[in-house]
């Protein structure tokens, strides 16, 4: 699927030892021929299964179980994050990505067994922010300091099970947890969130915001239902899309659709009731802007387009 | 003939007879008989004596007045054969002669009488003679009378001009003598401490001195009275500034002065500053009772004592400057209004001092009749003085007052909630210590309800004090409108329901979602009390204000629908909050469960894992704790069987049926497949849904969230074989006691057979545990 779009491929894998589970990491490598023909046959692609290649493993023996991978998400692909029941691991890999060096960590002091179950790169300030969540709290770290930049507290009710930042706004970031709620956060003021969606009936996993249009985000849930939200207000766009000047011609059509356009409201666009179970991941497309897919636990991958009115309300 | 002439002339009557022996002619004779006629106001026909008839006129009738001798005789003739003619001479000439001899009788009878007569005419004749001389006599006599006074008069003239001008030099002397005397007497007045006398002598002789003073002497004495009346005022105006003597006696000083001829202006402004200094003694007195230490009288005694004392000391100053400076015109009154308000204001100031100081207090009774004296103080001097707009102010305080009061019951009646509620979590608190689980929850509740229902009702009696007939500022107009309505039901009743919901809501919204703040039972609880609100309790409550204050005013107020749906909405949320936080609690209990056992190297199941145990408890604890307070609830209807045995029959029948393929390791497809088809005929569940109001529901909520929680955590982990067989035998003991709280029983079975088949996907050694074992094992544990 289009999500990765590294021709190096994370994996866990879970290796059962001495009737002891631990959860591993590892690089893979995609095969060249399904990353350049993964548009043109996706059918063929997904029907002969073609191996993965092997570069090296995570060595997280001595940090507990890995909860979490991420990449660096601009530059040469060549720094990993991982989290490891307490611990923050950055990773540097080497000799093409044939080895795996652990760079530097940092690791979660506290009372009781504090485990990190979810954390997110942010793609804003160089790549130095990295966003953890661990039970109700959030928590933002300094990748070149390994330190605490900011901290939620009682982020949600219950766990925090997933996080991701906007990717045009650099403050902003959303969390989902147990508490069946998606909250909006500006890590600059971390006692009350900007916006707070109760949609979902159950245990909220995954939250993404799309790559490009950030008003749109989608949240999947063990209601096994896949929503897809507008939260214009809070958007990098919150007065939709800025008119291009060369649309002279039809000038005096647009002006009285723009008014039309201008109250803007956080709403719902579609809840994806397709899964019969819970729903574990979704995740959008890289390529295409509106596109997504939505795995769930009875194994079923759900691909769906915006629905395309709202497309184009979006882009015109 | 000639008696025949005559004949009607005794015919007339006998008032005519005196006129027959004159004998005089026809014609005067019958003018004198018409004058006479004239004279008794007769008409012609009448003079005869008879009546007026038809033959009146008849010339033929001997007695009528227009007999005709020629006519009767020529009718006689015509008409009277001879005989009757001889018959009718003879009677003629027989009534002639009785006519005759008739007149000499009354000639005779009358002569005698005119000789009488002539002679009483011939004796005035000589009496009057007599009467002449004498009364010339008088004449003379009267000229010579005349004369004399005449010569007496003017005799005595001269002497009775002295007379007259000494009696007018006497009154001047006597006047000269009292200017004279003046100084001396002023001095004299003056020393006494006469004044009203001394004024008065001063302005009688004041003009006369304004007039003369031309005069050397006069100029003296006006002189002498001037430093005298100088030095008067001055006294006056010294005892006038003492001012210890009270208004009456000041008013006195100030009277005496503009008689003096003091300047009024200048006197109103003295006289209204020494009144200010006495005022303002009187609210330093009131201030001192302010005082920084709690006051020591109360607000009654303070407001009298300000109404007596200030507003006391006000009126007085107003009645008397006003009869004073009455002349000044509308620029006096201004000047007065300026002054009163200024104090008045002050004392305004101080009473609201006071006032505040009496917020805290919860007796409304003395605090009214405190403000009704205090206004009704207020109106004697609101009529004096209208330009100062006291009584108005007044009635603003008052206003004021009241809403503060609302405020003050508002707030009482918010702590009185609190109270009872921090009451029912002691009492929450404390059964659970001695090992009683919530014992008598429908008591605290029917306890909460009715304190709150008897705090409102007093707070009700003591506002409804404000509005009570005998106090006088009850028929202003914001008593009988927006006090009522908007204060009383919308203010305190409807703000207090409004309250409480809000109370209730941050009981949901509270941080500790993890439902460590509020003890659920009392979220239970507040919910079946907004219920109860909600049913009856508001509109009884509204019902009952609207009786007591029947405002007259016209703005909207809030319906009953209104706060009732709020009020439902309210108890349907903590209803729902309390669900997710009793789930909460069961989830986390069994979520830990799950994720600290190491699930692949557990040991061959013996027993039901104690955690299980303690849910169907808990569950079970719920089910009495809500069951207190809610009713049962529609169950659907499932099948007859819902005895514990057939049920573990019925159960196990289903599990083998179900189950028993999908734990064969050979046939992973089939798992899939069946559970996938089983999903497609089954309804999507909505785990945190909201609830309705009865046990059953909640309960089903509350099962709900615990299941799916076990599910999802089930997922999460790796089972060894002994581990998925564990996991059968707990659902299997769930599936046991739980099916008795759900709506739906097939929900709990479902649930739970996703939990058994998630955990066996979730196995890499799938070996399911014979049903009967997992009967026994369920039914001995």
């Amino acid at each position: 699927m289009e999500a990765v779009k590294e021709s190096v491929k994370l994996a866990f894998r879970k290796r059962a030892s001495d009737s002891r589970v631990l959860t591993c990491a590892a690089v893979w490598r995609m095969p060249k021929e399904l990353e350049s023909s993964s548009h043109e046959s996706p059918d063929d692609s997904s029907s002969t299964a073609q191996t993965l290649e092997l570069l090296c493993h995570l060595d997280n023996t001595a940090h507990g179980n890995m909860a979490c991978v991420t990449w660096e998400p601009m530059g040469d692909g060549k720094k990993i994050i991982s989290l490891a029941d307490n611990h923050i691991l950055l990773w540097d890999l080497q000799e093409s990505s044939s080895r795996a060096v652990l760079a530097s960590s940092a690791s979660l002091e506290g009372k009781g067994q504090l485990k990190f179950t979810s954390g997110r790169w942010s793609p804003h300030h160089n790549c130095t922010q990295v966003a953890t969540a661990s039970d109700t709290t959030l928590r933002g770290w300094d990748t070149r300091t390994m330190s605490q930049i900011y901290c939620i507290e009682n982020a949600h009710g219950q766990l925090v099970r997933d996080l991701d930042f906007n990717p045009n706004k650099q403050y902003y970031l959303a969390s989902c947890g147990d508490d069946c709620k998606v909250k909006f956060w500006d890590t600059r003021n971390v006692t009350e969130p900007v916006k707070t969606l109760e949609e979902h009936s159950h245990w909220v996993w995954n939250v993404r915001y799309n790559h490009s249009h950030d008003q749109l985000v989608l949240t999947g849930s063990s209601d096994s239902r896949v929503i897809l939200s507008n939260m214009v207000s809070i958007s990098s766009e919150p007065f939709g899309h800025l008119v291009d000047d060369e649309d002279v011609s039809d000038q005096e059509e647009h002006h009285p659709e723009e008014k039309n356009k201008e109250p803007l409201q956080d709403n719902v666009i579609a809840t994806y009731e397709e899964h019969e179970d819970s729903v574990y991941a979704v995740e959008w497309s890289s390529a295409d802007p509106w596109l997504f897919a939505s795995l769930s636990y009875d194994g079923r991958l759900v691909i769906n387009r915006v629905p395309r009115a709202l497309k184009y309300h979006i882009l015109l | 003939m000639a008696a025949v002439a005559a004949g009607p002339s005794p015919g007339a009557g006998p008032g005519d007879s005196p006129e027959g022996p004159e004998a005089e002619a026809p014609e005067r004779r019958r003018k004198a008989h018409g004058m006479l006629k004239l004279y008794y106001g007769l008409s012609e026909g009448e003079a005869a004596g008879r009546p007026a008839g038809s033959e009146a006129l008849d010339p033929t009738d001997l007695n009528g007045a227009h007999f005709d001798p020629e006519v009767y005789l020529d009718k006689l003739r015509r008409e009277c054969p001879l005989a009757q003619l001889m018959d009718s001479e003879t009677d003629m000439v027989r009534q002639i002669r009785a006519l005759d001899s008739d007149m000499q009788t009354l000639v005779y009878e009358n002569y005698n009488k005119f000789i009488s007569a002539t002679d009483t005419i011939r004796k005035m004749k000589n009496d009057f003679r007599k009467m002449e001389d004498e009364m010339d006599r008088l004449a003379t006599n009267m000229a010579v009378i005349t004369d004399f006074s005449a010569r007496i008069s003017a005799t005595l003239q001269d002497r009775h001009e002295r007379i007259t001008k000494l009696a007018g030099v006497h009154a001047l002397l006597r006047k000269l003598q009292f200017l004279f005397e003046l100084p001396s007497r002023l001095t004299k007045c003056v020393e006494l401490g006469a004044y009203g006398e001394a004024v008065r002598y001063q302005g009688r002789a004041r003009a006369v001195l304004q007039q003369y003073q031309h005069l050397p002497s006069f100029r003296a004495i006006q002189d002498d009275c001037q430093v005298i009346t100088a030095r008067l005022a001055q006294q006056l105006r010294q005892r006038f500034r003492e001012g210890g003597s009270g208004a009456p006696e000041q008013a006195e000083c100030v009277e005496l002065l503009l008689a003096l001829g003091e300047p009024a202006e200048e006197l109103c402004e003295e006289f209204l500053a020494h009144a200010r200094g006495r005022l303002e003694e009187e609210l330093k007195s009131l201030a001192a009772e302010l005082g920084p230490s709690p006051p020591a009288p109360d607000v009654l005694e303070f407001t009298d004592r300000g109404g007596s004392g200030f507003v006391g000391g006000l009126c007085q100053v107003a009645t008397a400057y006003q009869e004073l400076f009455a002349a000044q015109g509308p620029a006096g009154s201004e000047k007065l209004s300026t002054f009163a308000r200024e104090l008045g204001g002050r004392y305004f100031a101080l009473v609201e001092q006071r006032l505040a100081q009496e917020q805290g207090g919860s007796d409304n009774s003395l605090l009214v009749r405190a403000l009704d004296r205090f206004h009704r103080r207020l109106q004697a001097p609101g009529a004096l003085l209208a330009g100062a707009r006291l009584a108005e102010a007044a009635t603003k305080i008052v206003e004021r007052v009241a809403r503060e009061r609302l405020g003050h019951h508002l707030h009482g009646l918010q702590v009185a909630f609190l109270g009872c509620l921090t009451d029912v979590r002691q009492a929450l608190a404390a059964p659970r210590l001695a090992g009683k689980e919530g014992p008598g929850l429908a008591e605290l509740l029917a306890n909460v309800a009715s304190s709150i229902l008897s705090h409102i009702k007093a707070s009700l009696a003591a506002v409804h004090l404000f509005t009570a007939k005998e106090v006088s500022f009850s028929n202003k107009p914001y008593f009988r409108g927006e006090f009522c309505s908007q204060g009383v039901r919308e203010g305190l009743i409807v703000g207090f329901i409004r309250s409480m919901c809000q109370t209730a809501q941050s009981f949901c919204d509270s941080p500790g979602e993890k439902g460590g703040a509020t003890p659920p039972a009392l979220l239970l609880l507040l919910s079946r009390l907004c219920l109860d609100y909600e049913t009856a309790t508001i509109s009884y409550i509204l019902t009952l204000t609207d009786e007591q204050f029947l405002g007259q005013d016209q703005s909207p107020v809030t319906p009953v629908s209104a706060l009732c749906a709020e009020a439902r909405e309210m108890a349907r949320r903590l209803l729902t909050h309390y669900v997710k936080v009793q789930g909460l609690v069961i989830s986390q209990m069994l979520r830990k469960s799950v994720e600290t056992r190491d699930w692949l190297s557990t040991l061959e199941p013996r027993n039901v894992r104690a955690v299980m145990k303690r849910v169907v408890e808990d569950t079970t604890a719920i089910d009495v704790q809500v069951g207190l307070l809610y009713e049962e609830g529609v169950r659907k209807a499932q099948s007859s069987d819902s005895s514990k045995r057939t049920f573990s029959v019925y159960s196990s029948s289903r599990q083998q049926g179900r189950y028993a393929p999908s734990y064969t390791p050979s046939a992973p497809m089939d798992t899939n497949l069946l559970s996938n088809i089983q999903k497609l005929f089954s309804e999507r569940i909505d785990v945190f849904s909201p609830v309705e109001f009865n046990k059953v529901s909640v309960l089903t909520g509350i099962i709900k969230i615990s299941l799916k929680t076990l599910l999802e955590c089930v997922r999460l982990r790796t089972f060894g074989r002994f581990g998925l067989q564990q996991v059968q035998v707990d659902c299997h003991f769930l599936q046991l006691y739980l099916w008795r709280f759900v709506a739906d029983e097939e929900l709990v079975h479902l649930l739970l057979d996703e939990v058994v088949a998630s955990a066996a996907l979730r196995c890499p050694d799938p070996v399911p545990m014979e049903p009967s074992v997992v009967e026994v094992i369920c039914e001995r544990g």
